[in-house]
């Protein structure tokens, strides 16, 4: 994906403006994470994280709470020191620096807006600290608000704006300043469902016209899938997989990695061929095919994993008893129960009736094999 | 009430107005103020208006004229306000560490104590403590710092540090109270958008801390102002520590002059109610409002 | 939170923690010479008394009486407990619960004996005690000492009952529970660990409370610290370990209470309670 070229600087090319160019703000080709640890106390919230990042990406780190991945965005923010390992920008390290020395802008989860500012005060405050002059300071605040289309209520104070419209002030606050890194930090999940979307869709568009390098973490996977060039999975502090959204969405790497995104049905079996990258496994009687994972080989135990939308109808299969079936519009989904009391979720074109019995295979295009977790 | 046209009845409406048999559970309480708090102050106001001899006035005119009497305004001022500001002054830094603490229990419990123990005891501790052969005055000693022992109760320094032991903690633990309301993700925002940490204090603490500071510094002052035991055990309640408290219960328990003394008690909320007003005022031309950072 | 790691705000950290090392030293050290000198047979000129002894604490006891005196001391705190808990719980939850005209009026009224002074109040309070016959008595120190608590008791319960919510009480109304029942099976349990953090803290003021019991208290309605007050005033009249003795007997008495309270609330709320209500 290149890099967006336009900037903030280039939408006002209009103006002559002058930058203070802060340190850490300067172009840069790339930021390194060098197996950064963190612990806290005995409790290791990061486990040696590395990771590239270049210039202009938007990168999602994703995980469940608690898996270290606002541990990491606080890290490179210089809000919580690391333990161990190196962050550099190029090659500068700058780990080291407090934070307000980093010159990177950071959206919060809750906002963090000054609630004893204007909005206009809120978004000028790190020019403010730049001693950047007082004209150019106010357009440069006119251009962030006009970016986040709220041009006209630069004079309120955050209170009196709505959750979507705070979040909009954070955002200008954190990119009027031009920051070599934006960095994100769940600033979503205080809005309500309809919001939330609105402002994907904006914070897209904002990144595409500045092309500022993004890091955004998030617990939701939509989000990260539809917003990030990569994805960057994390758990228990540490990093799973690393790829693009299609890349994680259709082949995840681990068993966690799958159930993470959204691989809900296990079918635990052993394996008993592998032929063209498909491994078979049987299940009591039944055979079911799904792609093989990496290092299964025949005896192995294995679970085969997939999605509700790839597990489906069959003539032969795995038997289960229906126990019940909402319609979801198009479809039905069911949920049935199988002989060794496994719960398996699936999708259907026609209405079934409670208690009846099914036979279930899954998409083996789409469903995955690996090796059952010891 | 029984057909629907029927015009609603008085409880009705006084249940609509929020009147009902709930709300009257406020009355015994209510009552009992107006009874034993609201009554006998506003009977005290008039009681100082009827003197025992001359004009209505003539007690606040004589008070006003023996400096042995109104001098007790200046004798209190000068205990109450540098102890409220050195407290206060004391107290931001220390909260400000305080606040990044883990484990502040220890810290705040040792400070409760001076407050649960009262003034009482305070000035009977001062009183060994301080004294000419207490550790404290030993210790000086002992470093050189002093030829002799040094005497610090039944005078001025007595009374202050009495205020201070029991005043510090009160307005440290207030003060404490307000820094930590302070959403802290307000302070990371202000550093990662390069404000260093005297910035974040003068631009997003500061203007935040302001009304709750006022309130600390108006507590803090109002009990200090009413200091009455420590005054009289520790300091030297004949001369330089002759607080107005004194004075007010000199007039109604040692010379049975209740006009008076509800006079002079007037006299001292009214210089209460000054200051109150002087720094509320102040503090409403400041921001006041919610201190956190947005929802959540 | 940031934690700076310069010279410049390690010293100012250093210069911090030694004023709070200062402050807290002399603390103890105060308290610890009440103590030592209660137990001394003489201490006069030393770092250390020359003997220790426990004779003080049986002579402080008959001089003062102090039995007498403490069963006066928790007859008249345990009725103050009593009474501001159900003047306050019960205001506390209309205050809660209903919005009514002169709402804000009613909400200062309960500020009010909090915010000021007690000695401020506590002269015309104490002259109409006098005059309507209670000043001196027992009742008279119980209704002085009420004026703080029952308003405390109401701004520390406001809170309690607000996050509870009304969708609960109307569950149990629509369930058939009478406003007694409601009570006693749905709210008092819910409420108790309010009820008993808020009585506890009544309790620890009210034994500490010098200034309005000593405007109201007569002869035989004196608490402890009123007692010690009188011996700390006279001196002289006894030796200084027997007014110790009973500081260090007051001292148990009050910290008792003190820590059982803060088992059940944070040390800060002790004071900082009351400016929630008062913010604006």
């Amino acid at each position: 994906m290149p890099p967006p070229t336009s900037s903030l600087r280039t939408i006002l090319s209009r103006d002559k403006v002058s930058f203070i160019v802060h340190s850490a703000s300067s172009p840069f080709q790339q930021i390194r994470l060098d197996r950064v640890s963190r612990a806290f106390g005995s409790f290791n919230a990061l486990r040696e994280v590395s990771l590239d990042i270049g210039r202009g990406e938007f990168i999602a780190l994703l995980g469940p709470s608690g898996c270290g991945k606002s541990t990491a965005l606080n890290c490179i923010a210089g809000l919580l020191a690391i333990t161990g390992g190196a962050i550099s920008l190029d090659d500068r390290r700058i780990d080291e620096l407090k934070p307000e020395d980093r010159g990177f802008g950071m959206v919060f989860q809750n906002y963090a807006l000054f609630p004893h500012m204007k909005v206009r005060d809120n978004v000028g405050f790190g020019l403010k600290m730049r001693g950047v002059p007082r004209a150019d300071a106010d357009r440069r605040i006119d251009a962030a608000l006009e970016l986040v289309r709220l041009g006209n209520q630069g004079d309120k104070l955050p209170g009196q704006l709505s959750g979507g419209q705070q979040q909009r002030v954070a955002i200008a606050r954190a990119i009027v300043i031009e920051p070599a890194l934006v960095l994100m930090d769940e600033p979503l999940s205080n809005l309500d469902a309809k919001l939330r979307l609105e402002m994907r869709a904006e914070i897209r568009r904002i990144h595409n016209q500045l092309g500022a390098t993004t890091i955004y973490v998030t617990h939701d996977q939509d989000e990260a899938l539809s917003l990030a060039d990569r994805v960057v999975v994390m758990r228990d502090g540490q990093i799973r997989q690393v790829g693009r959204p299609e890349e994680l969405y259709d082949s995840p790497a681990s068993l966690d990695v799958a159930e993470f995104m959204g691989f809900r049905n296990r079918i635990a079996g052993t394996v008993t061929a592998i032929d063209n990258g498909r491994a078979t496994i049987a299940v009591g009687d039944a055979r079911l095919v799904g792609r093989a994972g990496a290092g299964l080989g025949p005896g192995d135990a294995a679970m085969l994993v997939a999605r509700p939308d790839d597990l489906a109808l069959a003539a032969a299969g795995l038997g289960a008893t229906v126990e019940s079936v909402e319609y979801r519009g198009r479809e039905f989904v069911g949920l049935a129960r199988t002989g060794d009391d496994s719960e398996l979720v699936f999708h259907s074109d026609t209405r079934l009736d409670t208690g009846a019995t099914v036979t279930l295979a899954p998409d083996p295009a789409r469903a995955l094999v690996f090796r059952a977790a010891s | 009430m029984s057909t629907p046209d029927a015009p609603v009845s008085l409880r009705r409406r006084l249940a609509l107005r929020g009147l009902d048999g709930t709300t009257l559970l406020i009355a015994p309480a209510l009552l009992f103020l107006l009874a034993v708090f609201v009554y006998p102050f506003l009977y005290g106001l008039w009681l100082s208006f009827a003197p025992k001899a001359g004009p209505w006035f003539s007690n606040y005119a004589a008070f006003f004229s023996d400096p042995f009497q109104y001098n007790t305004i200046w004798t209190t001022l000068a205990l109450a306000l540098p102890v409220t500001v050195i407290s206060l002054l004391v107290a931001i830094p220390v909260a400000f560490r305080v606040r990044l603490m883990r484990r502040q229990r220890l810290l705040t419990t040792i400070l409760v104590l001076p407050i649960t123990l009262g003034t009482v005891l305070i000035a009977q501790g001062l009183l060994n403590y301080l004294g000419p052969q207490g550790w404290f005055s030993r210790t000086l000693m002992f470093l050189h710092l002093t030829g002799g022992p040094v005497r610090l109760t039944h005078n001025y320094w007595g009374v202050f540090a009495s205020i201070l032991i029991t005043g510090f903690p009160f307005t440290f633990l207030l003060t404490l109270s307000y820094v930590t309301g302070i959403d802290p993700a307000l302070e990371q925002a202000g550093a990662t958008l390069g404000a260093s940490a005297w910035q974040r204090f003068r631009h997003i603490f500061l203007p935040l801390l302001v009304p709750g500071l006022a309130i600390s510094f108006l507590l803090s002052f109002v009990q200090s102002f009413a200091v009455f035991p420590s005054a009289v055990l520790v300091g030297a309640p004949a001369g330089p520590t002759r607080v107005i408290s004194i004075a007010a219960y000199q007039a109604a328990f040692e010379k049975y002059d209740y006009s008076m003394a509800s006079a002079i008690a007037m006299i001292m909320a009214a210089v209460q109610l000054v200051v109150v007003v002087l720094v509320l005022a102040g503090r409403n031309m400041f921001y006041r409002g919610s201190t956190s950072g947005g929802k959540g | 939170m940031i934690r700076d790691t310069s010279i410049g705000a390690r010293l100012w950290t250093t210069a911090v923690w030694v004023v709070v090392g200062f402050f807290v030293l002399n603390l103890l050290a105060m308290i610890a010479t009440v103590i030592i000198d209660s137990f001394a047979t003489r201490w006069l000129g030393t770092w250390l008394p020359v003997g220790l002894t426990t004779k003080w604490y049986s002579s402080a006891w008959s001089e003062f009486q102090l039995g007498q005196v403490l069963v006066v001391t928790f007859e008249i705190v345990f009725t103050v407990v009593l009474l501001a808990g159900l003047l306050g719980v019960t205001a506390a939850y209309a205050m809660a619960r209903r919005d009514f005209p002169g709402k804000r009026v009613v909400m200062l009224l309960f500020l009010l004996p909090l915010l000021v002074p007690p000695i401020t109040y506590g002269i015309p309070m104490a002259t109409v005690l006098y005059q309507s016959g209670v000043g001196g008595t027992f009742w008279g120190v119980v209704l002085a000492n009420l004026v703080p608590t029952v308003p405390f008791v109401v701004l520390v319960m406001i809170p309690f009952i607000e996050q509870i919510d009304p969708k609960v009480e109307a569950a149990a109304r629509v369930f058939g529970a009478g406003t007694f029942r409601l009570f006693l099976y749905v709210l008092l349990p819910m409420l108790l660990p309010g009820i008993l953090a808020a009585l506890l803290l009544v309790l620890v003021r009210t034994i500490a409370m010098f200034e309005l019991t000593f405007l109201a208290a007569g002869p035989t309605s004196q608490t402890l610290v009123v007692v010690l007050y009188y011996s700390v005033f006279a001196p002289g009249v006894r030796a200084v370990q027997s007014v110790d003795a009973m500081a260090v007997i007051y001292m148990v008495t009050t910290l008792v209470w003190l820590l059982l309270a803060l088992r059940f609330v944070n040390p800060t709320q002790i004071v900082a309670r009351a400016r929630t209500q008062q913010a604006n």
